[in-house]
């Protein structure tokens, strides 16, 4: 690096020569349209140069090493070597946005694992930088193509649960520990019976000494057969599988597709993958994958270091999985309204366009690769339905777990309220309304003929959690008057 | 028991002024708006009768209002739902779906819960009107 001046060092001359020099920065490279594109949000310790500091996370992301190895020159190593072609200072502050190209020959196919090995394997402890985060990815079609992608996908799904129109409704079952498989059963028939498609196990329901798993499956399909039976809608239990095996995994998994479950769920935590063991498990069987990404906020929420979740929202939709968790910006967990949105856009879309506004550094085709349903989750009730369907759109699971289970009058009537309100909302927009300002007014007259709706609003209606966002887009709107 | 499948069956049901707002809002986005009927309301029953086809070209809430409700002047005692259907590249499929005429009476479902090894129990749903042949089920 900087220490490590070249001085009239020949290209090939043993010691250590500056990335830069050794090809990992070309400013006249232009990207192929095979090439995987990275955004990195880099901070040099000081006295190294941004395009040293950029061109050693090229070098060290693909083909370099710390000292120049005579190999190399048994390679056409100017194939293989990553370049960084841009460097751009983030006004105001001491990053910089490093964009570096990568040939598509540097990666296998249909491999996350070998993906991200390469692209965060070594790069992130690296000691000439201060810090250093994944912004974005640009995955081009041939990369792509080498995944199958969500076993079902959004439209999938739609069909199979026979319900459009509208977002899904859903709660996690609460407390998260400690309840009997019999008591927990009663909570999932309350909720379906009420008017939630889904009930959901929590990240770290897996099979404890208070509720084995066996005993959970049995009693929630027992649950959920029975509200369907009193409503004649098809209803889920997201049956989590996560387990400390792929053997244990799939022994739960087929457990309850023999039960009948449309959907089981799997946690973040298992890897990237035992995450595409289990998308091609669900494709073979045509159970719904639902992922809870458990433990991103490690490393996704801090602007300058780690990965964005813009980031893993990719990796998931091509490691393939049918509902991943992506942000409510109303609820009780970090998320920018713009930073979400893009999110949003990047599970859904099929031509996603490059917008700096919502985070987004790439166009993103997805050659048609089935959409993720990404799923709101956290501290989110009725009276904030005209805000969620404004930001998150249609194609999405709103989860209400307190906003269903903490109801005064009980669970099947905070289940009502969440439904009435979300078809409520719907109506008022197809029939022109501006939902977002005339929301509070739509959930109101709905109130009048329904008291659950009443108490739910009544309720949580002061409710919001307004902290200022850690992790934001570095270009904002500015606002015109 | 309400069958409650449809984008709006937790509403009261919709006035006829309000199912022309919605199928406004379908010919507005331009998805064509279908009419199908049934008298078996089990939630794996996909394909309901359709009302003739898809109306590809009519245009005019008013006019799809007339088809509906010759459909509920024929089927009275049916399940009806209007549907509007979105062609687009990456949908090509229902975007809205809802019930506009039920049965004045639904029994529902029973459960049939038939006992195997190991705790497990197969479940099968049965509608009460589905016992007797289409077209004598719901008076």
């Amino acid at each position: 690096m900087a220490h490590a001046k070249n001085g009239n060092k020949g290209r090939w001359s043993a010691g250590v020569t500056p990335y830069a020099e050794m090809g990992y920065y070309n400013a006249d490279y232009i990207p192929k349209d095979t090439d995987i594109l990275c955004a990195f949000r880099i901070v040099p310790q000081e006295g190294i140069e941004p395009i040293e500091a950029a061109a050693a996370v090229a070098g060290e992301s693909s083909t370099a090493t710390w000292t120049v190895v005579w190999t190399d020159r048994l390679t056409a190593h100017e194939h293989y070597q990553a370049k960084c072609y841009r460097v751009d200072p983030v006004s105001g502050t001491n990053q910089y946005i490093a964009y570096i190209a990568y040939d598509l020959d540097l990666f296998e196919e249909g491999s996350i694992a070998n993906l991200t090995s390469s692209i965060i394997g070594n790069v992130f402890g690296f000691k000439a930088l201060k810090s250093l985060r994944l912004e974005d990815m640009r995955i081009p079609p041939h990369y792509t193509k080498t995944f199958q992608g969500p076993p079902h996908g959004i439209i999938m799904e739609r069909e199979y649960l026979n319900k459009y129109g509208r977002p899904l409704l859903g709660a996690t079952v609460k407390p998260k520990l400690g309840l009997s498989a019999r008591n927990y059963g009663r909570v999932v028939y309350e909720a379906l019976l009420g008017g939630l498609d889904f009930t959901k196990d929590d990240e770290n329901i897996n099979s404890q000494p208070f509720m084995r798993w066996r005993d959970r499956f049995l009693f929630c399909m027992e649950a959920v057969n029975k509200a369907q039976a009193v409503t004649g809608e098809i209803k889920g239990h997201y049956l989590n599988v996560t387990a400390g095996t792929m053997e244990e995994m799939y022994e739960r998994a087929d457990f309850a597709k023999e039960l009948g479950s449309v959907i089981i769920m799997i946690d973040l935590t298992i890897g990237y993958t035992a995450i595409q063991s289990m998308s091609k498990w669900a494709r073979k069987n045509g159970v719904i994958l639902h992922l809870h990404r458990a433990g991103h906020g490690t490393y996704t929420r801090q602007k300058t270091h780690g990965v964005s979740f813009r980031v893993i929202a990719k990796w998931m939709r091509l490691a393939g999985v049918d509902h991943i968790h992506a942000g409510t910006i109303v609820g009780k967990l970090e998320g920018d309204p713009h930073n979400v949105q893009g999110y949003y856009a990047t599970l859904r879309g099929d031509k996603v366009d490059a917008n700096p506004l919502l985070g987004l550094y790439f166009d993103q085709d997805w050659a048609s690769m089935p959409g993720t349903m990404p799923v709101a989750s956290g501290g989110i009730h009725a009276g904030q339905m005209h805000q969620l369907l404004h930001y998150l759109g249609e194609d999405v699971v709103l989860q209400f777990g307190g906003g269903t289970i903490g109801h005064p009058d009980g669970i099947a009537e905070g289940a009502a309220a969440n439904r009435i309100a979300v078809e409520a909302m719907i109506q008022a927009r197809n029939e022109g309304r501006d939902t977002l300002s005339e929301g509070p007014e739509i959930l109101a007259r709905a109130a009048r003929w329904s008291p659950s709706l009443h108490k739910a609003l009544e309720v949580w209606k002061d409710v919001t959690f307004n902290f200022e966002s850690t992790d934001t887009p570095d270009v904002v709107v500015t606002p015109t008057y | 028991m309400r069958l409650t499948q449809g984008t709006f069956s937790y509403l009261p049901d919709l006035t006829d002024e309000q199912i022309q707002a919605q199928v406004q809002y379908c010919l507005d986005n331009d998805w064509p708006v279908a009419v199908e009927y049934t008298d078996d309301p089990h939630p794996r029953n996909i394909y309901w009768t359709m009302w003739g086809l898809p109306m590809f070209d009519l245009l005019d809430a008013a006019g799809v209002m007339h088809e509906i409700n010759a459909c509920r002047h024929a089927f009275p005692n049916h399940y009806i739902r209007v549907t509007g259907y979105d062609r687009r590249l990456g949908r090509q499929t229902t975007a809205l779906s809802f019930i506009v005429n039920r049965p004045a009476e639904e029994p529902g479902f029973y459960l049939e819960r038939q006992e195997g090894a190991d705790r497990q129990v197969r479940y099968t749903l049965r509608a009460y009107a589905a016992v007797r042949p289409s077209g004598q089920r719901y008076g």
